[in-house]
């Protein structure tokens, strides 16, 4: 009922004017007219050099990641009913970040250049695939997190494994990346592999989206209305299964994004989980876009994660919803 | 006309058998109360019918259809469903939430066709819901909130309605007001089958009253003949003064 015509426009032009300040800033400061020449074929080749191949995919990879994460999010709290609800708090992205991981180690990815993506996917889906389970299963939420709890307890645990057997000090940063997350140096190349992963989750979300609303009311009284409940969990795990996959294999896992959004999204838009899909997502792409910014320009002797920033800013987010949650929904 | 036929229909959990044997039939222009004590077999039997539930055997069908097999959304626009737990997952505005009575219709609370959108309007006049329709749900009363789940039931425009207690945790003032839009919906040509505990709300209310008890329907006929002290003893085992629709219940049997 309420929802504010000025909510997507607004969301995309900051989402496009976040993607031109990226562009923008850097080591090498540029001067708007050059970064648009550059972008526009123009300008001088190193311009060019430094807006397509550094800044530019780095900001789209930060921003597609963002998204899968926020419409994932969204997604998996109109399934589960539950605010607290988000790849990273469920481990799925842990989970997926450990597949990945395994894949690197035994190098696997030597084999195909989608190796590492399915890897990331297959945990993904691994791991939502048990939480809704589980949902079925149990209809207490704090049941729900306490498995994400587990299920990331148990992925952290597997990758200090590997780490701990790493052969040498370069396998040791490369999984270090996978841990923490990060979008530094990502290609159009590997941008490409992720995207289709995420694309087809997204679109099966999108598809799906009505019935979250139906289980606004509760399991028993949305299949009442006329929602294939079954369908719906299939639907969701696997939308969210593969966007947040994609997401992981560009990025590794970053948490924290997918609650925030959402939450700050839903007020807008009459909290209906799916019309809060895509204003999420974007919100969410946003905030990574932002806070990859941040990284870059924050001047620190080691470059920061930016899995460790959006960390920093959302676990307190995490923290703060869940004491605010009334008890009575549980 | 559309009817919801139930024979000879049987529920298992694991071992235990919770409907056994159970048949009645609802057609539109009666307003059926099912009663019976907690654990006798109500929810199941209703679930079981509406094809929620898997049956171990027996036949539950709307208009011939069994009800196993029609899609969620075509049982959905034959008969609305009104379960026993209603919880609501998120502060939505009152209108939104009676606007997902209208799923099976292909409508989303952010777009409702006109003629979704004014079935969402007669079921909030039906409940008297006009005023509250901008207000969050978090924010009504037992009684406020009733009539929202009464509304969003309504708003299928369904010609059946399967309702588990509808009335439950309501003061007797809402009670009687549930009710009382539970018949105007059955004078306007609908079909009803309620579930309660209070027995003189029901035999006020009531066209039929089927009496359930161990997971069978022990009896099954208008008030004035399937309601005595006798089957209040049998069913609930309670000592009961009955006179006419009047129950007066003196203790525990």
């Amino acid at each position: 009922m309420k929802q504010n015509v000025w909510l997507l426009p607004a969301l995309v032009a900051a989402s496009a004017l976040a993607l031109f300040a990226a562009c923008l800033l850097g080591s090498t400061p540029m001067s708007p007219e050059r970064v648009l020449a550059a972008f526009f074929g123009g300008g001088d080749a190193g311009d060019r050099l430094v807006i397509w191949q550094i800044r530019l995919p780095r900001a789209l990879a930060a921003y597609m990641v963002g998204a899968s994460l926020g419409i994932s999010g969204a997604a998996l709290q109109g399934l589960l009913r539950n605010p607290l609800a988000e790849p990273g708090v469920l481990g799925v992205s842990a989970s997926a970040s450990l597949a990945a991981t395994f894949s690197l180690y035994y190098g696997l990815v030597a084999l195909s250049p989608w190796i590492l993506p399915l890897s990331a996917i297959l945990g993904a889906l691994a791991a939502t695939g048990l939480i809704t389970l589980a949902a079925i299963r149990t209809r207490s939420v704090v049941t729900l997190i306490l498995i994400g709890v587990g299920l990331s307890s148990f992925a952290g645990a597997a990758m200090s494994l590997l780490m701990n057997l790493a052969p040498n000090p370069f396998s040791l940063a490369d999984m270090i990346n996978w841990m923490l997350g990060s979008v530094a140096n990502r290609s159009f190349r590997e941008i490409g592999l992720a995207a289709p992963f995420i694309l087809v989750g997204a679109v099966i979300l999108l598809a799906s989206r009505r019935g979250l609303s139906a289980l606004t009311l509760g399991e028993e009284a949305a299949s009442g209305v006329g929602l294939n409940l079954r369908a719906q969990r299939i639907l969701t795990v696997l939308g969210a299964g593969l966007a947040t996959g994609g997401s992981v294999a560009l990025a590794g896992a970053i948490g924290f994004v997918g609650i925030v959004a959402p939450h700050v999204i839903r007020p807008f838009v009459g909290h209906d989980p799916a019309r809060s899909l895509v204003p999420s997502a974007m919100f969410a792409g946003l905030i990574l876009v932002l806070a990859d910014i941040g990284v870059r320009i924050i001047p620190t002797s080691n470059e920061l994660k930016l899995g460790v920033v959006a960390a920093l800013i959302g676990a307190p987010a995490f923290v703060w919803i869940a004491i605010r949650r009334r008890s009575s929904n549980d | 006309m559309t009817d919801l036929t139930v024979q000879n229909l049987t529920v298992k959990a694991g071992r235990t058998t919770l409907v056994e044997g159970a048949g009645f039939a609802l057609v539109p222009g009666e307003l059926i109360c099912l009663l019976g004590p907690n654990g006798a077999g109500k929810t199941s039997l209703l679930r079981a019918s509406l094809g929620l539930e898997k049956r171990a055997s027996g036949m539950a069908s709307l208009n011939g259809d069994d009800c196993a097999s029609l899609s969620p959304m075509e049982r959905a626009r034959r008969v609305a469903y009104l379960p026993q737990q209603r919880p609501l997952a998120w502060p939505n505005a009152v209108r939104d939430v009676v606007a997902l009575g209208r799923y099976a219709y292909g409508a989303a609370p952010g777009r409702l066709s006109q003629p979704d959108a004014d079935a969402v309007d007669r079921a909030m006049e039906t409940c008297d819901l006009a005023a509250l329709a901008h207000r969050s749900a978090d924010t009504l009363s037992g009684g406020e909130l009733a009539r929202v789940h009464c509304a969003r039931a309504f708003a299928a425009e369904a010609p059946l309605l399967v309702a588990d207690e509808p009335v439950a945790a309501l003061d007797p003032r809402h009670q009687f007001r549930i009710m009382d839009i539970i018949q105007s919906y059955v004078a306007r040509g609908g079909g009803a089958l309620v579930v309660l505990h209070d027995i003189s709300l029901a035999a006020r209310y009531a066209s039929r009253l089927i009496w359930m008890k161990d997971g069978r329907i022990v009896a099954d006929g208008p008030p004035a003949e399937t309601l005595t002290a006798e089957r209040l003893a049998e069913i609930y085992g309670v000592r009961a003064r009955v006179h006419g629709t009047l129950v007066h219940i003196e203790g525990a049997a």
